[in-house]
């Protein structure tokens, strides 16, 4: 990076435009690939939010808060407050299951590590559909874990557990927990143990280095990780459908049926946009724990 | 600080779960009998089934198309965009423009793509999931071969320009050979991805013309068919074949 800076400093004007062709070829293309099929169509969203929809679907010209004042009718409203509140569910259960996870793999020997890395990302390269589909499997009324339910003698009859609110934050939770553990680990595994050992040495209990330590660092990774399920959670529309049996509609149904089924695009962008300001929201209050984090742990190793 | 005892509770419990389900599709889809539930003896009929299954064999046809073309894109256009970002340019601000596609939700993209293909009228087809995923796969490669570069010395691309190599040939002879393993590495995620996608295809293909994943989507929500366990176990196997690949290309190892 050095050179590179003094080079530009002792070139001549030649040089100059040279690097500026340089940069512009290489980042010319990715950037207007990118600018067409990215920004445009977030540009978009936005925009057809503020607009009417068309009589036989499409957008009119047409500027409105319509679309806004839509998402306040109850049927709305309780969509996204089911939306938000499975998410969270997931998100908490994601959390309880991951940190202990996490903190286990970045104290292994460093060959486990690895391994073990792997193993939690291995499910997340598999197709979602059939990770989903292998819940259908389990959950059935003749299902794995009715007929080992009924095998054991605990119950008789068996529970109905597919098509239900539990089985759809269970599949949500088996989709998305990979995403928790990941920034978890990276969080968790940059702690110095020795900060730890250090508490401890000086008589502070487990729970007190735990709450005091151990905990505000790896804020940033909870947070990050919170990110990854808690938005997809919300958007995800074929968990709902497969293992939720259609009854539990999310926001991400909602905005699936207005762009699919009702084309009403207008107001599908208006849902999405919901979605994009929880986004940010959360993204922000994870920059902010981030910096707070990074102070601190400065200041714990100064 | 010693590991919490009780901490290995949940590590356990969290690896029962991601593989348990995993583990019952593997087994099931050896199983002779057309029950999903119940196990009547091996067979491979259901590997037999899945490649005479037209609509399927169609599916993977197309997924194939979409996964080869956006992956060829996206490596191309991704490698240049992060060599761009990293000897070009000191802006955070393309560096996360750059990197952004990958963290957004994909439902979110979908629309997006279909309003534009909508506003421009585009026909649908294979030709727009490909476009598509590109967009999406590009983001990854440009931050595997970014964290790539960051372990490259730029003197050498500078040495090679003193010593009279022009742009191009610089970065055929001297920068690309050093990336390979990184661009490598980043194609095979980009095919992987395409290979698996389901949301944004599903806004962005034409009815006639599903990819694997909108096929198996079909399938699924109709009834459980034990043909699922049979093509779901060798998609594991691509995956798996694909996550040995990268590891030893990039060996993330290091980085961890």
């Amino acid at each position: 990076m050095s050179a590179v800076a003094t080079r530009s400093t002792r070139g001549g004007a030649s040089e100059r435009s040279s690097r500026r062709w340089a940069a512009a070829a290489f980042l010319g293309p990715g950037a207007l690939y990118l600018s067409i099929f990215f920004v445009l169509p977030l540009g978009l969203i936005v925009s057809y939010a503020f607009l009417t929809r068309g009589r036989f679907g499409g957008v009119v010209p047409e500027v409105t808060l319509e679309n806004f004042a839509r998402l306040f009718e109850p049927v709305y409203l309780q969509v996204i407050g089911t939306s938000i509140g499975t998410a969270a569910i997931t998100t908490t259960l994601a959390l309880l299951l991951g940190f202990p996870t996490a903190y286990v793999i970045s104290r292994l020997p460093r060959r486990w590590r690895v391994t073990a890395l792997i193993l939690v990302l291995l499910p997340f390269w598999t197709n979602f559909l059939i990770r989903t589909y292998a819940w259908i499997i389990l959950l059935n009324d003749a299902g794995w874990i009715n007929g080992a339910l009924q095998g054991l003698g605990i119950v008789d009859d068996p529970i109905r557990m597919l098509y239900t609110q539990p089985a759809v934050i269970t599949g949500l939770l088996y989709i998305y927990l990979p995403l928790m553990i990941l920034p978890l680990y990276s969080a968790i595994e940059r702690i110095d143990p020795a900060l730890e050992e250090a508490a401890t040495n000086l008589g502070a209990s487990r729970w007190r280095v735990f709450r005091t330590i151990t905990i505000p660092l790896a804020l940033p990774g909870m947070l990050i990780g919170s990110v990854f399920v808690f938005v997809p959670s919300m958007a995800n529309f074929v968990i709902p459908e497969l293992i939720g049996g259609g009854k539990s509609l999310l926001l991400g149904n909602l905005i699936r049926d207005q762009f699919l089924k009702a084309r009403d695009w207008p107001f599908g962008a208006a849902l999405a946009l919901v979605l994009t300001a929880i986004l940010v929201i959360l993204l922000v209050l994870q920059a902010r724990a981030a910096a707070r984090a990074e102070g601190g742990g400065a200041r714990a190793h100064s | 600080m010693r590991t919490p005892r009780w901490f290995r509770l949940p590590f356990w419990l969290t690896f029962a779960f991601l593989y348990v389900p995993i583990v019952v599709v593997v087994i099931m889809s050896f199983n002779a009998s057309s029950s999903l539930f119940v196990w009547r003896g091996f067979s491979l009929e259901w590997y037999v089934e899945v490649f005479r299954d037209g609509a399927l064999m169609e599916g993977l046809g197309n997924t194939l198309v979409v996964a080869s073309g956006s992956t060829a894109l996206a490596t191309v256009l991704g490698t240049l965009l992060a060599v761009g970002i990293s000897r070009y340019t000191r802006s955070g601000l393309i560096r996360a423009f750059a990197i952004a596609p990958a963290l957004l939700p994909d439902l979110l993209l979908a629309i997006g793509l279909l309003s534009l293909f909508g506003l421009v009228q585009m026909t649908l087809g294979l030709h727009s999931v490909l476009i598509a995923h590109a967009v999406f796969s590009m983001a990854f490669v440009t931050a595997i071969v970014l964290a790539r570069l960051s372990h490259v010395d730029p003197s050498l691309e500078e040495a090679s320009r003193d010593l009279g190599a022009g742009p191009v040939r610089t970065l055929l002879r001297v920068t690309i050979p050093q990336l390979a393993p990184g661009i490598i590495a980043g194609a095979l995620l980009a095919f992987t991805l395409s290979l698996d996608e389901f949301v944004i295809a599903f806004f962005t293909a034409a009815p006639n013309t599903p990819t694997l994943p909108m096929v198996i989507y079909s399938m699924v929500r109709f009834g459980v068919t034990p043909e699922v366990n049979a093509l779901a176990t060798m998609l594991l196997g691509v995956s798996l074949l694909a996550i040995i690949a990268t590891q030893r290309l990039t060996r993330i190892t290091e980085s961890l």
